[in-house]
């Protein structure tokens, strides 16, 4: 089967200020698939993940070299609209980060803010957001509470529900079960794949076990650098790189 | 012999605690020994709602509700100026300015708070005044457009760290999580920062309330200390607290007129304490949440 890339990325360099967090970047993402970054805490995945959606704009002194091209178009250019952009790939983030409103209000700030009004396709947005997330059941009957009442899970897939209101391509998350016990961990990969297929998933985790269950592709990024990319299967079972199974295996982490 | 210290450190400090609370406790029994005499006399209702003020007439007559209203329209007037300019400026400073510019106008702001209100009153004397009457025709300079600006501008340090502060405690991660969404910053302002750092803000507010409506010096000197009640923003009036600071010396101890003046002072208090009491309720249901 022939894979369809959703984000390639090539001679990608990335700097804070003097410190260059990234070495020449080559990988194609494939479309539709789980990806996940694994590597050494410092080896640069986040920072990987976060030029997908132009997050490190947000931090001064950033710099950014070479291209990433999502559908064939490089989201450096300048004409990109990083709001659109944004719209388009969504984030989840390590520690949840439930906005102090409403659970409705949380998942209808994104539709909001790009236009959508109406009640009725808010509730709309909202209960598939919610279904989608497998939080619907959870919490239909007290949309109205504040989102700071849920439990550290439940706060996880309303994050996930939130970023998928906005109706986007492609996912990314930034070790989004590290802050959560095994049960919700275990909800939040099972989610995972129930969204495979309709998004482009590309998850950075800390915990090896995680990526082999969750992802079909892996990469594992060591002091900036891309060792190895290929599918899953291969990278955790017998690794072209030495670097790679000495991770894998345990010998430095 | 150890504990012989610890025993004399908690004694000090613990006379240190009484004292303070012995000298908060002396201030209010003798405002209101000293205030509640004019209050039977005359009847609280003539007292507060009374709309004239001539202390020194014969018959003299005490109604403060002119004192009351000049107090309130210039501590409006004073938040009309200093909520934009200080909470804007908190925004710039936590939200937008880069780290440079921050270490520079921060420090600058926070200087302005340094400076004595004789300072502020001098100015608003000297600059102030002529330029409004030249600007808006207004026949005194001196008058509630001028105490309000120049004690706006005195309050802006207050609101702008205070906000700051409540700003900067919202967690990164919600500005990162809005930005991720696809809204821009303004929006990640307006319908997520601010209201997370809510009842910070709103605290800032109830404390430059309490700071404009107590300060005496810059109302003593810019107001124009005329007890009436206001016909426009350019009227001159009299606050609560310039009548205290300008009258208390021309007194009789103990006669009416010196009892009024603690009378005014009686609602003073009522007014800073509530609204003392509502800046510790906001904040308690912050740490709450």
């Amino acid at each position: 089967m022939e894979e369809e890339i959703k984000i390639r990325s090539e001679k990608l360099d990335f700097f804070y200020g003097d410190n260059q967090a990234l070495f020449d970047i080559n990988m194609n993402i494939p479309k539709g698939l789980v990806t996940a970054l694994i590597g050494p805490s410092g080896c640069g995945k986040s920072t990987y993940l976060r030029t997908l959606n132009r997050m490190n704009d947000t931090i001064f002194g950033t710099v950014v070299k070479g291209i990433v091209e999502i559908d064939g178009v490089n989201i450096y250019n300048k004409s990109t609209d990083v709001v659109t952009l944004r719209k388009r790939v969504g984030m989840i983030f390590q520690k949840s980060t439930p906005f102090p409103k409403s659970i409705y209000e949380n998942i209808a700030y994104g539709p909001r803010i790009h236009g959508s009004t109406a009640r009725k396709d808010l509730d709309m947005v909202v209960e598939k957001s919610l279904k989608n997330a497998g939080l619907w059941d959870e919490v239909k009957d007290r949309l109205n509470k504040s989102a700071m009442g849920l439990s550290g899970g439940q706060q996880q897939r309303l994050c996930i529900a939130r970023a998928l209101a906005v109706d986007p391509e492609i996912l990314l998350m930034d070790e989004p079960a590290s802050a959560l016990d095994p049960k919700s961990t275990a909800r939040i990969e099972d989610l995972i794949g129930e969204l495979k297929g309709n998004y482009t998933i590309v998850i950075v985790t800390h915990n090896m076990q995680q990526a082999a269950r969750v992802s079909d592709k892996t990469a594992f990024f060591y002091e900036g650098e891309l060792i190895e990319f290929g599918d899953t299967k291969k990278i955790f079972t017998k690794p072209d790189m030495q670097k790679t199974e000495e991770y894998i295996t345990g010998k430095f982490g | 012999m150890k504990k012989f210290y610890d025993k004399l450190f908690s004694g000090i400090t613990y006379g240190a605690a009484f004292f303070t609370i012995a000298a908060l406790v002396g201030i209010i029994l003798s405002i209101f020994t000293e205030g509640i005499p004019i209050l039977k006399k005359v009847g609280i209702f003539s007292t507060l709602f009374g709309m004239e003020w001539r202390p020194v007439d014969d018959p003299p007559i005490f109604g403060m509700w002119t004192l009351i209203v000049s107090s309130i329209y210039v501590t409006i007037g004073t938040l009309v100026v200093a909520i934009p300019l200080g909470l804007g400026s908190a925004i710039y400073i936590s939200e937008l300015a880069g780290r440079r510019t921050k270490e520079i106008i921060k420090p600058i702001i926070e200087l302005l708070a340094g400076i004595p209100s004789v300072i502020y009153g001098l100015v608003g004397i000297v600059f102030l005044s002529p330029f409004v009457m030249d600007t808006f025709g207004a026949p005194i300079g001196l008058n509630m457009f001028s105490a309000s600006l120049i004690l706006g501008i005195m309050v802006i340090p207050i609101i702008s760290t205070m906000s700051e502060d409540a700003l900067n405690a919202v967690p990164q991660n919600l500005r990162d999580a809005s930005l991720s969404l696809g809204a821009n910053k303004f929006e990640t302002i307006y319908k997520v920062i601010i209201p997370a750092a809510k009842s910070g803000i709103i605290g800032s507010f109830i404390l430059a309330f309490g700071r404009a409506i107590g300060e005496t010096l810059v109302v003593l000197m810019v107001a124009g200390g005329s007890a009436q009640i206001p016909k426009s923003i350019f009227s001159p009036v009299r606050p609560m607290t310039a009548a205290i600071a300008a009258e208390m010396g021309e007194t009789v101890v103990g006669s009416d007129h010196y009892s009024s003046l603690f009378a005014i002072a009686i609602i003073l208090f009522f007014i800073t304490f509530f609204s003392n009491i509502i800046t510790e309720l906001v904040f308690f249901r912050k740490k709450k949440i």
